[in-house]
């Protein structure tokens, strides 16, 4: 049987970034659906019901979502050019990192230091600086997350090379620079570089205006209350 | 295998701690239980996860493995021989990890939105939630059991274990507030699965009784509400 794969995407969203390297990375054939949130398709709404988010993969008629969960199916449905190592204790530490990339490094940065101002900026920046240090010493000795080459952390976290950058710009400081985190910098040139990533980042404009109307968006509603 | 190669770092009324228990008990292993103290941190604990500082931490040679579902998957790789806990297709093993990652992130949140809860307003919002929550796990625990007793099929599996380690607070909570939340007419599947689920041999020996629950959580909610405002 002909393989069937769908992607249900947005163009902005880190999360569905993260399938397209894996589908791009293991040579799947994948037809794109871009979804507007704010007019969800109903293909959408039937695939992923439960949350009625993307990235959600349709795979011949059957629809998994949760970046993670996605990411993990397609390492084992095509075998080739694995994602998460063999052995199960690096195993346990590449889901590590990834939880720990979305809980915390996500969260502190996108929720705290992008939407934030003043003395609450100042203290989202000493938690986002304590988890962007605990991923400098991951990568001691390593040229990627992954080793030699990229693997289920540099995807998770892979963000991070170009989203950087631009929340810089927005929030008006500096996050990840060279002299404190030099391997940090280093993986997310490397990274951002790399053939099949380099070609599928968002266009940075866009992205600039989409963040900066989301910090406005949440400033303003913080002041009025 | 030397008993003292595999330690557990948790805690009794845990129900993450519960999770990585019931996967070692699935595969008959052997380990030593490290009882953390209320409201202190062993330096063992600080040590095998400085990044969360939190149980259940699981320790095989040496080699400490963090959060709880990450620690059930482990045990599952590692112990290849034993009987699974994952699925074996891999699109069965997606829907598994859907629905536990719906559990951490969602459905728990509703439960403890519940405790957290002040006023009748707030706790009835918060019933209704676990009780939505519900419906949508009764129709997965239909798709997934294919009509066994388990979420897993004949066996406990990866989802009867993200799911079922919060029967005990549940009861709980269904005891202090006087009201049925896991209710046998609205979710017959997941209430007829609870019971099994109690009395699985790899869950009995480490599930709380409710009442010693009951009253831990009596000394918990009171050692909070005397607690002084967190430290900035």
């Amino acid at each position: 049987m002909a393989e069937e794969v769908k992607l249900f995407r947005t163009w902005s969203s880190p999360f569905a970034l993260r399938i397209v390297w894996a589908l791009k990375i293991k040579g799947v054939e994948y037809e794109t659906i871009f979804e507007d949130l704010s007019n969800k398709s109903p293909s959408l709404l039937q695939y992923n019901p439960t949350h009625k988010k993307v990235p959600v993969l349709v795979h011949n008629g059957r629809p998994i979502a949760e970046s993670y969960v996605i990411l993990e199916y397609i390492d084992e449905t095509w075998k080739e050019t694995p994602l998460l190592p063999e052995d199960p204790y690096e195993r346990a530490m590449a889901r590590f990192w990834a939880k720990f990339g979305d809980d915390k490094v996500f969260t502190s940065i996108i929720c705290g230091v992008l939407i934030k101002e003043g003395k609450e900026q100042e203290e989202a920046m000493v938690e986002a600086m304590e988890n962007l240090q605990f991923l400098e010493e991951e990568l001691r000795g390593k040229k990627f997350f992954g080793g030699e080459r990229i693997g289920f952390v540099d995807l998770a976290l892979g963000w991070l090379a170009n989203l950087i950058s631009i929340l810089e710009d927005v929030a008006g400081l500096k996050l990840v620079g060279e002299d404190k985190f030099p391997l940090l910098s280093a993986w997310m040139k490397d990274f951002a570089d790399s053939p099949l990533i380099k070609d599928n980042w968002q266009p940075r404009d866009k992205m600039i205006t989409k963040f900066q109307a989301l910090r406005d968006a949440k400033l303003a509603a913080a002041a009025s209350k | 295998m030397a008993e003292s190669e595999i330690k557990l770092l948790g805690a009794w009324p845990s129900p993450f701690v519960m999770r990585a228990r019931i996967a070692l008990n699935i595969k008959s292993i052997d380990y030593e239980f490290h009882q953390e103290k209320l409201g202190s941190k062993s330096q063992l604990l600080l040590e095998s996860n400085p990044v969360y500082k939190k149980i259940p931490v699981l320790i095989h040679d040496q080699k400490p493995i963090c959060e709880s579902l990450i620690i059930v998957q482990y045990v599952d790789e590692a112990w290849s021989s034993g009987p699974s806990i994952l699925p074996s297709d891999p699109y069965d093993r997606a829907i598994a990890r859907f629905w536990a990652a719906y559990i951490d992130d969602k459905w728990f949140p509703s439960l403890s939105g519940l405790a957290k809860a002040q006023g009748e307003e707030a706790k009835k919002a918060a019933m209704d939630q676990v009780r939505e929550g519900f419906l949508l796990l009764e129709e997965a625990f239909g798709k997934c059991s294919k009509g066994k007793d388990f979420f897993g099929g004949d066996r406990i599996g990866y989802l009867d274990i993200a799911l079922g380690c919060f029967l005990g607070w549940l009861r709980v909570s269904e005891k202090m507030n006087g009201v049925k939340l896991l209710d046998a007419a609205k979710t017959p599947g997941l209430a007829g699965w609870a019971d099994k689920f109690c009395g699985d041999d790899a869950v009995k020996d480490v599930m709380p009784e409710t009442d010693k629950l009951t009253e831990f959580a009596k000394i918990l909610f009171q050692a909070k509400a005397n607690a002084p405002p967190p430290a900035n």
